[in-house]
């Protein structure tokens, strides 16, 4: 009787194992998130590496002498003249009378180093400022992508530089003088989308999300609040309410490209709304959005204590009353939480939109509800599928923008979430 | 709260209200939809339009040539588009499905080429090969004794006597080139098709087995750039390169290129669809709605003109094989008559 081990001596020989076994399981869940953490910041790593140089552009500063005779322009008002006149000559003249040892025979290498739309540029700022004919005036221009890809990757692997070597010798010599600069890209954050890598910008996609996203919260807000305070408060608990119930969860699983179709059939082909434009975008992802509101607002809704709507009820309040007063204002953290992450998640969103035409080569920026757009995920799928190398950078770019509206969206539900919510 | 109440009524109606006024809207962009391998020299031409001209930019879906033709055909009105692209010429039964929903004129134009070439250095020993021979060269499987296996050719001599002797060595572009898809659906898929294995084949699997390229190193992936490959070409007299027909004019000095099919690339061949690894390519225009969408005329004047088209044109920079300039003529023609396009043409 006396060799079997005591009571305490068997704990005190397991204590050891259990102590093993409980620091393998807390070191499991330290490699859990370590995975997360590395693999997010690979991805960053990979994004920002690829994307930082997406923020920088190439720009020529120089002398143009804006001689009318060699424009053929007499009268920057006139749209005919504007039409016919030459605005490409003032520009390689000018870079000629930059490089030493340069000289007319040179004009094509030297024309490939200027962007084929600084010309637009010159003839706008023209059509600005017609006092501006016959001056010499200092102006800068967008350097030719290939020139923004040299400046950039030179010796990058991963690029193929298209300069020639006496082309790269005067960028070279350009860029020490200060000639030729890069600096922060304004025109990415200023302009529609381009074939030309260097004039290639997000503002028209950024616009494009911002009108999408405006009629998705209109719509699936209010739908999605309402639709859940009645299940939640009103509906009875029958066969039939299961039932939608099942099907909202149901919803909120189905491929987002589902919801594209739908839009497609209903919006565009039964309503005759046009293609590619917010206000369909919007309505789709109402669409998809719903199921994420109504389920996250019923949640809020149930997490209000019954005792509250009991309190009201006890001091005379109607139905109406008590919900309104009491129980929506408690759950509306809540709610508006859940709507976030579901904005959010539209806000990411292609799939659905490539149905109904917003995935397209989009120009000018939309001004309305009804004007052709893209956004920006979508701008990002156009920009990778692209054949220029230098689309490669706007595209990371892009993306580093696209994120940081996602994390500022969901800081600010973590921000809501903590200012406005309360404890029982 | 009563104000929120009546808040949520009125937002509700506006938005029902918005989805349902909308038919008929007016509409002042150019809508152009269809193939992605025209997609990326219409584009060019719309910027350049757009920031020509006082019009807006035109809009461009790349939907595939079949998925334009589909939208285009649904009628007129201005939900739907103007234009298609579209990388093969319209099949009768669009052109059907066009006329049973009210799109009767529709204007065609043929807008160059696209064309594919197999090249090596001059130096090198030249390959005069037929497409079946090229799969058997290249495919994936093969067939032996009526198998499906992986392709156990190593020497060019293996598939065909007449062929040189030495190892099958090609570079080409990648998967994700718009160049590779033609060239697997042209010269692989084509060739696949003269086995008499091949006509047993489903779908699918006629898919997987005509179009996928052997990946055991006789054919090298090079990346976009064509002009790795020339380089290449240039140093390994064994080597063999698939590339588009406009680097072989550039390096026409020091390239030579295969014998397709008894075909020598040339631009009048491409151009003329002789040559059989090339393809026209096309846009179509809706009459209707010329003069009712603001810029069609104009787009399409842009489009047809020697600054786009010409032998110096921009579209030439951006990879187009242009047509000769005659045909060149003709469109400007086209563009300006726009000329009914017939069923018959199509037959």
């Amino acid at each position: 009787m006396t060799d079997q081990p005591s009571q305490a001596e068997l704990v005190r020989q397991s204590l050891k194992r259990r102590y093993r076994k409980e620091r393998r399981f807390r070191a499991y869940g330290i490699l859990a998130i370590a995975i997360a953490l590395s693999a997010l910041v690979i991805l960053f790593a990979d994004i920002i590496g690829k994307g930082y140089t997406g923020f920088m552009k190439t720009s020529i500063t120089m002398e143009v002498n804006l001689d009318g005779e060699m424009m053929y322009l007499d009268d920057p008002t006139d749209k005919r003249q504007l039409k016919m006149a030459d605005f490409v000559e003032p520009l390689v003249q000018a870079l000629i009378r930059e490089i030493p040892g340069a000289t007319e025979e040179d004009r094509d290498e030297i024309r490939g180093l200027i962007n084929p739309y600084a010309s637009v540029t010159l003839r706008d700022a023209l059509k600005e400022n017609p006092d501006w004919l016959n001056t010499t005036r200092t102006m800068t221009f967008l350097s030719h992508t290939d020139v923004d890809v040299y400046v950039k990757h030179a010796g990058d692997a991963g690029y193929s530089i298209k300069l020639d070597e006496q082309q790269k010798a005067w960028v070279d010599e350009l860029l020490e003088r200060g000639v030729i600069e890069t600096s922060f890209n304004d025109v990415f954050f200023s302009g529609g989308d381009s074939r030309d890598p260097s004039k290639a910008g997000i503002l028209g996609a950024i616009v494009g999300s911002l009108l999408t996203m405006f009629v998705t919260l209109i719509l699936s807000f209010p739908i999605g609040v309402a639709a859940a305070i009645y299940l939640e408060e009103f509906a009875p608990q029958n066969k039939f309410t299961d039932f939608i119930e099942v099907n909202i969860n149901n919803l909120a699983a189905v491929p987002s490209i589902i919801f594209g179709l739908l839009g497609l059939a209903v919006f565009i082909n039964l309503f005759g709304m046009p293609r590619s434009v917010p206000v369909v975008g919007g309505l789709v992802l109402t669409l998809m959005t719903l199921p994420t509101i109504i389920i996250s607002s019923r949640a809020a809704i149930k997490s209000v204590p019954p005792s509250i709507r009991e309190a009201a009820e006890g001091i005379g309040a109607s139905k109406m009353q008590v919900v309104l007063h009491h129980v929506l204002p408690l759950a509306m953290p809540g709610m508006l939480t859940g709507s976030i992450i579901g904005m959010a998640q539209a806000l990411g969103e292609t799939a659905p939109l490539l149905l109904i035409g917003m995935v397209a080569f989009i120009v000018d920026v939309p001004d309305g509800f009804f004007d052709s757009a893209t956004v920006l995920p979508v701008q990002v799928f156009l920009w990778a599928g692209s054949p220029e190398l230098a689309f490669i950078e706007r595209a990371s770019a892009a993306i580093m923008v696209l994120l940081a509206f996602l994390i500022s969206m969901n800081a600010l539900a973590i921000w809501m979430r903590k200012r406005l919510e309360r404890r029982w | 709260m009563i104000k929120l109440n009546k808040a949520l009524a009125t937002v509700a109606l506006a938005g029902s209200v918005a989805a349902m006024s909308v038919p008929a809207m007016a509409r002042d962009t150019i809508s152009i939809v269809g193939s992605s391998t025209v997609y990326p020299f219409a584009t060019v031409v719309a910027e350049r339009f757009g920031t020509k001209t006082d019009y807006n930019t035109p809009k461009l879906e790349s939907t595939g040539s079949g998925g334009g033709m589909k939208l285009f055909c649904q009628g007129i009105g201005t939900q739907h588009p103007d234009i298609t692209n579209a990388s093969r010429r319209m099949k009768a039964s669009e052109y059907e499905l066009c006329q049973k929903n009210g799109v009767t004129d529709i204007t065609e134009f043929r807008i160059g080429s696209d064309g594919i070439v197999i090249a090596s250095s001059k130096d090198a020993e030249n390959l005069d090969i037929t497409l079946k021979q090229l799969f058997l060269a290249l495919g994936s499987k093969v067939p032996v004794d009526g198998e499906w296996v992986a392709n156990p050719n190593k020497n060019w001599s293996d598939v065909d006597s007449s062929l040189p002797n030495k190892p099958i060595l090609v570079m080409g572009p990648p998967p994700t080139s718009g160049t590779r898809d033609s060239f697997n659906e042209l010269a692989l898929a084509a060739g696949c098709d003269e086995l008499p294995e091949a006509a047993s084949l489903g779908e699918d699997e006629h898919g997987a087995i005509c179009e996928s390229v052997r990946e055991d190193g006789a054919f090298i992936e090079a990346g976009e750039n064509d002009n790795l490959i020339v380089q290449k070409l240039i140093g390994d007299k064994d080597m063999y390169g698939v590339f588009g027909y406009s680097f072989l004019e550039e390096n026409s000095d020091r390239l030579q290129a295969a014998t397709l099919n008894g075909m020598v690339p040339t631009a009048e061949g491409i151009a003329a669809d002789q040559y059989p690894v090339a393809r026209s390519l096309f846009f179509y225009v809706k009459k209707a709605h010329v003069g009712v969408i603001p810029g069609i005329q104009e787009y399409v004047d842009e489009f047809t003109s020697n600054a786009a088209m010409g032998q110096n044109g921009y579209l030439k920079n951006v990879g187009l094989i242009v047509p000769p300039r005659e045909q060149l003529m003709n469109l400007m023609d086209k563009a300006e008559n726009m000329p009914n396009l017939a069923l018959e043409e199509l037959k």
